[in-house]
């Protein structure tokens, strides 16, 4: 039979449903994965995305745009095809889209992690024909320590700090990482401040009811604010920005997958790099693979030949597939495109 | 094992001086002497012989991690180090080992070069078990010998001052020359007394900084001693208890490359150190430094060769008079004793004294630097009258007051991913300059561009690929640099015919579109003349 996807140079496109996923140029109809700025683009006609995600999405596009928000797991009928939309354990409201058509299943999964997040609802396998993943961190030298063991890195630096009278300026996505952050730090160590780009998430974060710690807006706090005790979190792309000046002295950190390669971190001259990341390492890849137990595997953004040359080695039809999200960046300058407000 | 693991660690994770040393010196104060002797030996660049092929351990990680070999081809590629590569693609870690760094070194590295293979893999397999992860990745980086971790021997000796007491210019002496790295040299380095035995040892090089304002900005000329700075290999000849030994910068002994300097250390009086350079010398001139490398290149050096590219040691400094350290005497004195000490070897000794510029200004010093390229020199070297021999690299006394170098505008034509924290970006560049409508590689470069133009140029090479071959990508002709180098050759290896000296890049050329750059015809023109 035909492909229920196909690729083309708008997306990834659903032709029995007249809908894209995840399109990278406005269109009439879209299923969107979550909220990240390479996966949602302004402009398109109509949205549908999770009830979740729904607040986030509206951020992005404009308050104009039409949304139409279901529960996860709850069938809708777009054409002929059955959605419905499944946890995936990125961030706050992101998405699995799962499509069956005449008996056939294909589940794109945009953007997932297997490793516990208290900010969004864990990944939840689903079977399917045909599975789409990601491959960002697509090779096996990803694997990604114990969530605990980053933590307790972060909280010890934070502590180091204090006693040799610094601020700990901690580089993270504003979108998802510095919620997730927030919501396992210990919070009791000291004050946290955030980046503008970082603290109009947490609103939403907190609207959307979920628990994070105290923070205050960086730019509002009063003159003479004894930074040396305080967790600033920013966006990567403050690195270079003189905003940073009002701390003094500091010390900086970076949470990324990208810290486990010693070149990545050391390009970046940040004192310490945290590994974590919102995206499956190598383990968390294969597992999501196997558990969906789809025979053919489309790999998108990252490492996408290398995986799917693997795949194929284990028996699988993987097709490396060139679509236009970027995944998890390097260089934290240029994940400037997650930091607008 | 541990301790030196976290000190690897703390090292690799910042890029400040005082942090780095504080780390090191903590590790000094704490470790057993005959940990610390092998500590100081790797951390100052010292490496025991390759002791197992790169593809015999390259195999066994790949067998350990469960992997194809393509996967661990890719994984390299991301990474771009070896040690690495490995420590990350190992099953993780269960256990930590609590063997001190001198066993692993001496029962489980050094011995690897009496074992077959078979016992090789075994025990490398064993020790990746017992090892923590940081554990893994820094016996990956003694085992693979990259072990570099951004301290120079500079910063060593300071951390060792901290930690002992003892005064900088003594440690970085006593770690000059040959040594074994034994507890009882470490108690040796560290010890307050100063009694110091070892005959071949050559003390610490003193170092110049390049000139960066104008020369003026130095004050009057007559404060200066002005020198032609020479392309050598820059050395120090030794003559005590009627041994001689030629040690490089590089503190490698060269005694035996160059039979003519062994034989004029015997004219030297006992007790004598001269610093200088090594040159290859005809007639009263030097020869071009590509005759140097033909000659270094040879196992056997016979009479053909002896007589073709004879050497001298142009000598500008004298460190030891009659046994007795004289770093301490001021220029003048220790010029005037090199004179008299040279000139009483006789004319045919390969000795020099590098000839003293007399000039009464700066104005007539610039001119007389319009004849260094005639002379095959680089420029002027400028030493402070009155100034001691100091330790390493110092500001303020002896600048270099180099020539413009050449420069030519080429295309970049190929790049390929750089190596250790570059491995993710293209960094290594080839640029190409005109031949009749045809671009021939002409020179490579790795440095010069800040790290916003190398994104810059990453980014450009993704999408301007016309070709790969493995990790090399030819690229549409569009981008310009200007190239400096410092010396250029004819050359038959080369396809351009032509090899240049030093090449960096100047600057982006943003100005100039591809057809601007120069052609071979503008390059040849630089050549020496035959």
């Amino acid at each position: 039979m035909d492909n229920l996807l196909e690729r083309l140079p708008d997306g990834l496109y659903c032709a029995a449903g007249g809908f894209y996923i995840d399109p990278w140029n406005p269109v009439e109809r879209a299923v969107i994965t979550h909220a990240h700025a390479d996966h949602l683009r302004p402009g398109t006609k109509r949205y549908l995305s999770t009830r979740a995600g729904e607040t986030l999405l509206r951020a992005r596009v404009g308050t104009e745009a039409q949304i139409e928000a279901v529960g996860y797991g709850e069938p809708t009928h777009m054409g002929g095809v059955n959605v419905s939309l499944h946890p995936a354990g990125h961030i706050l409201g992101s998405a699995q889209i799962r499509m069956e058509y005449r008996g056939e299943i294909w589940v794109v999964s945009g953007d997932y992690k297997l490793a516990p997040d208290p900010t969004c609802v864990p990944f939840e396998p689903v079977r399917c024909h045909t599975f789409v993943t990601e491959s960002t961190f697509g090779l096996p030298i990803f694997r990604w320590p114990e969530t605990e063991e980053t933590r307790a890195e972060i909280n010890a630096w934070w502590r180091a700090n204090q006693n040799a009278g610094k601020a700990s300026v901690l580089f993270a996505y504003p979108l998802g990482k510095a919620q997730r952050v927030l919501a396992s730090i210990d919070s009791t160590i000291g004050p946290i401040y955030t980046h503008g780009a970082v603290e109009q998430f947490n609103r939403l974060y907190r609207e959307a009811g979920h628990m994070l710690p105290a923070t205050h807006y960086a730019r509002s706090a009063p003159p003479k604010t004894d930074w040396a005790r305080a967790l600033i979190l920013a966006p990567p792309m403050a690195k270079t920005s003189p905003w940073l000046k009002r701390f003094g002295d500091f010390s900086t950190g970076l949470a990324s997958g990208w810290m486990r390669i010693r070149g990545t971190r050391r390009r970046q001259s940040i004192d310490r790099g945290f590994v974590i990341s919102d995206h499956a390492d190598w383990p968390g890849l294969l597992a999501a693979i196997r558990s969906s137990s789809a025979e053919r595997v489309w790999v998108t953004h990252g490492y996408r030949a290398q995986l799917a040359h693997w795949l194929e080695e284990n028996g699988l039809d993987a097709h490396a597939i060139d679509a236009q999200y970027e995944g998890e960046r390097g260089d934290a300058e240029l994940s400037a495109g997650e930091a607008e407000p | 094992m541990k301790a030196f693991a976290d000190l690897y660690a703390a090292l690799d994770e910042t890029t400040k001086t005082n942090e780095k040393i504080a780390a090191m010196s903590g590790y000094f104060r704490s470790a057993p002497p005959e940990d610390i002797a092998w500590a100081v030996h790797f951390l100052i660049g010292r490496r025991p012989k390759r002791l197992i092929a790169t593809r015999d351990l390259v195999t066994w990680a790949i067998e350990e991690a469960k992997i194809p070999e393509w996967l661990f081809g890719e994984s390299y590629q991301a990474v771009g180090d070896l040690a690495e590569t490995i420590a990350l693609l190992l099953p993780p870690a269960r256990a930590t080992s609590s063997r001190p760094l001198h066993e692993w070194v001496e029962e489980r590295l050094l011995p690897m070069r009496e074992w077959d293979d078979g016992a090789r893999r075994e025990s490398m397999i064993a020790a990746w078990r017992e090892m923590s992860d940081r554990q893994r990745f820094a016996w990956n980086k003694l085992i693979t010998g990259e072990f570099r971790v951004g301290v120079s021997q500079n910063l060593v000796v300071r951390a060792l001052a901290e930690a002992s007491g003892v005064d900088a210019n003594v440690l970085a002496h006593r770690l000059m020359g040959e040594w074994q790295p034994t507890a009882d040299f470490a108690t040796q380095i560290l010890a307050k007394t100063t009694e110091d035995a070892d005959v071949s040892r050559p003390y610490p090089f003193c170092l110049a900084y390049p000139l960066e304002g104008t020369v003026e900005e130095l004050g009057q000329v007559a404060e200066w001693q002005i020198e032609w700075k020479w392309d050598g290999i820059r050395s120090q000849l030794i003559r005590r208890q009627w041994r001689t030994f030629l040690w490089s910068r590089g503190e490698e002994l060269i005694t035996d490359r160059f039979p003519e300097l062994a034989a004029a250390g015997a004219l030297l009086p006992e007790g004598t150190v001269l610093d200088g350079e090594v040159l290859p010398w005809k007639d009263g001139a030097p020869l071009p430094f590509t005759q140097m490398q033909r000659r270094i290149g040879r196992k056997e050096l016979g009479p053909k060769i002896l007589a073709e590219v004879p050497v001298v040691l142009v000598a500008f400094d004298l460190l030891e008079q009659a046994g007795q350290d004289v770093r301490e005497k001021p220029l003048e004195w220790r010029r005037a004793e090199l004179e008299r000490i040279v000139a009483a070897t006789g004319p045919e000794s390969h000795l020099i004294a590098s000839p003293l510029v007399a000039e009464a200004s700066w104005e007539e010093l610039k001119r007389r630097r319009e004849e260094a390229r005639s002379r095959g020199v680089e420029g002027f070297m400028l030493k402070r009258r009155g100034s001691p021999y100091r330790v390493g690299r110092r500001r303020g006394d002896w600048w270099k007051w180099k020539i413009n170098p050449y420069s030519v505008d080429a295309v970049l034509i190929y790049a390929q991913p750089g190596s250790g924290r570059r491995a993710s970006l293209f960094t290594d560049y080839t640029f190409g300059v005109w031949d009749q409508g045809e671009l021939v590689p002409f020179a490579k470069a790795y440095s010069g561009l800040t790290d916003d133009e190398i994104r810059q140029v990453d980014g450009f090479v993704r999408n301007n690929t016309l070709e790969k071959f493995g990790p090399v990508r030819r690229l549409k002709p569009e981008l310009v640099f200007e190239l400096a180098f410092e010396a250029i050759q004819r050359s038959s290896r080369h396809r351009s015919g032509i090899a240049v000296r030093f090449p960096r890049i100047a600057r982006w050329r943003t100005d100039k579109k591809a057809q601007d750059a120069d052609t071979i015809e503008t390059v040849r023109a630089l050549l020496p003349r035959e």
